[in-house]
């Protein structure tokens, strides 16, 4: 049963973690950082070559982890399977115990490190949720009945609360919730105002809301997000404080855990998901630093 | 129209390696709009075949290059030519030169790439339009094509990649989803963004494609 759907519907501020498998064989950081967040997050998203850069597959890492006891959510991209391919990938998925999947579209090959790579977008996010749905009633996409028992799987994807204009994107929202997803994590979130201006819209949806953290690791880093990420916006007076502190990752800590204490305090959201990107090791510090 | 773009000289005159005499077959169609294989060109590439050694036996501009039956007519006033030549060096669309090729008996070369499918914006400046996918969906989207403008084909809304407006691979391009969103808009017909669909199907497009009009008798 997964434990992430259980602390949603029981109304529990949940909070997830993420992490990225090596570019290489060695699980062995990963599975470090990821053992310090058992027992303090629900369960922990493993991206599917994030930025379309190669990694260890992201099937692979969500075994690891969850033969260490630790709940994996399964990120699952249309960048690089068809529909086969991606069909197959959950039921193998379901057969290991997972049923956490986070569907996305994912970043174009083109940007990625393996540029010549061939991309193949069969299904984007919505085409994903739906092949999940249509597994979970016994059948393949082709109208072919599943052998044995039907998988079960809890789906999700990803918002960006920033988003412009947010009309298109609520409407892309819609049609994922339509096709199953149950919940939702979020581009990072700096600042409380637009992402209420947000939740006003995406809350009546009826899906759950995980407001992504991203913790900053210097001004620098906030900036260039700004200026090249979609959909974050780092405020003026947070790169400020990055600027001035004697040590900015460690004011970064506290600036996530900031904000994780305001979503929760003003019950904004009905979780978190913190992306360290990098920085796997310092998710701890943050949940220490947010009294969770 | 079928844009087509030159290859590279040095690419040509290497796939050219030991050719000493050909025929040089463009095209009155696309490839002259698009500046590869009309009159002009056509003396270009004599002039630059005659210095590095090629000499160019004939050349014509194909009325149609991909109508095999009105090719297979313009080359038989040519057969001498080519009888004598090494090869024949179609400057046209990828279609041109394989119309050309099952018409002769010799090698038969291509100048060109051939891009993409789309308009002619303004004289010199081509942009694509449709990806050739079988079951179109602009009544959807306000006639801009997602396939097409979309650089991955989202059909059900725009991905997260955007970034002011623009593609996250080409910042040079607008999102085709906010396009159609803006569309939609000016229209009064934003509605059809909710419209749920299937993902789409490939089954119609596993190539090479024959359609036939002539009935069962043919």
């Amino acid at each position: 049963m997964s434990k992430l759907k259980d602390a949603l519907e029981s109304k529990k501020f949940a909070v997830t973690a993420e992490v990225a498998p090596p570019k290489g064989i060695d699980f062995s950081h990963q599975l470090h950082c990821a053992e310090a967040l058992v027992g303090r997050v629900e369960a922990c998203n493993v991206t599917d070559f994030q930025s379309a850069s190669l990694k260890a597959a992201s099937l692979g890492m969500c075994i690891k982890l969850q033969q260490m006891g630790m709940e994996p959510v399964f990120q699952i991209t249309g960048r690089d399977r068809s529909r086969l391919a991606i069909q197959g990938d959950m039921l193998a998925a379901s057969a290991f115990g997972i049923e956490n999947i986070l569907t996305l579209t994912g970043d174009h090959t083109y940007v990625g490190d393996n540029r010549d790579s061939k991309p193949v977008f069969d299904l984007d996010s919505v085409g994903i949720l739906q092949a999940g749905e249509i597994l979970m009633g016994g059948n393949d996409m082709g109208g072919n009945a599943l052998s044995g028992d039907a998988p079960y799987y809890f789906m999700g994807s990803s918002a960006t609360p920033e988003y412009e204009p947010l009309d298109l994107h609520l409407m892309k929202m819609r049609k994922k919730i339509d096709a199953g997803a149950k919940f939702f994590q979020t581009q990072g979130v700096y600042s409380a105002e637009p992402f209420i201006r947000f939740m006003d819209q995406a809350e009546k949806y009826g899906a759950y809301i995980l407001a992504g953290i991203i913790p900053l690791k210097s001004a620098g880093a906030a900036r260039y997000m700004n200026k090249n990420v979609p959909g974050i916006n780092v405020p003026d007076d947070i790169i400020a404080r990055m600027k001035e502190a004697e040590n900015p990752v460690a004011e970064g800590i506290q600036i996530a855990a900031e904000m994780i204490r305001e979503l929760k305090d003003k019950q904004l959201c009905h979780g978190v998901h913190i992306m360290a990107i990098g920085a796997e090791e310092n998710v701890p510090l943050i949940l220490d630093a947010a009294g969770l | 129209m079928i844009i087509s773009q030159k290859k590279p000289r040095e690419e040509l005159l290497a796939m050219l390696s030991g050719v000493k005499k050909a025929v040089l077959v463009g095209c009155g169609e696309c490839a002259t709009v698009c500046m590869t294989g009309g009159d002009e060109q056509l003396e270009e590439m004599k002039a630059f075949l005659e210095e590095n050694g090629i000499s160019v036996l004939a050349s014509l501009v194909s009325g149609t290059s991909c109508n095999k039956l009105l090719v297979k007519k313009e080359l038989k006033e040519y057969k001498d030519a080519i009888a004598e030549a090494d090869c024949i060096i179609s400057m046209s669309c990828g279609d041109g030169v394989q119309t050309v090729a099952s018409n002769v008996s010799i090698a038969v070369y291509p100048a060109n790439n051939t891009m993409f499918l789309g308009e002619v914006e303004r004289v010199g400046l081509f942009t694509e339009a449709c990806r050739f996918c079988g079951d179109c969906v602009l009544a959807n989207t306000g006639a801009i094509c997602p396939i097409t403008k979309c650089a991955k084909s989202l059909t059900s809304g725009p991905c997260g990649g955007a970034k002011g407006g623009h593609c996250e691979v080409n910042p040079d391009n607008r999102c085709a989803w906010i396009m159609i969103y803006e569309k939609l808009q000016s229209l009064g017909t934003l509605e059809k963004l909710d419209i749920m669909t299937e993902p789409k199907g490939f089954s119609d497009s596993a190539y090479p494609r024959t359609i036939s009009l002539r009935g069962s008798k043919e």
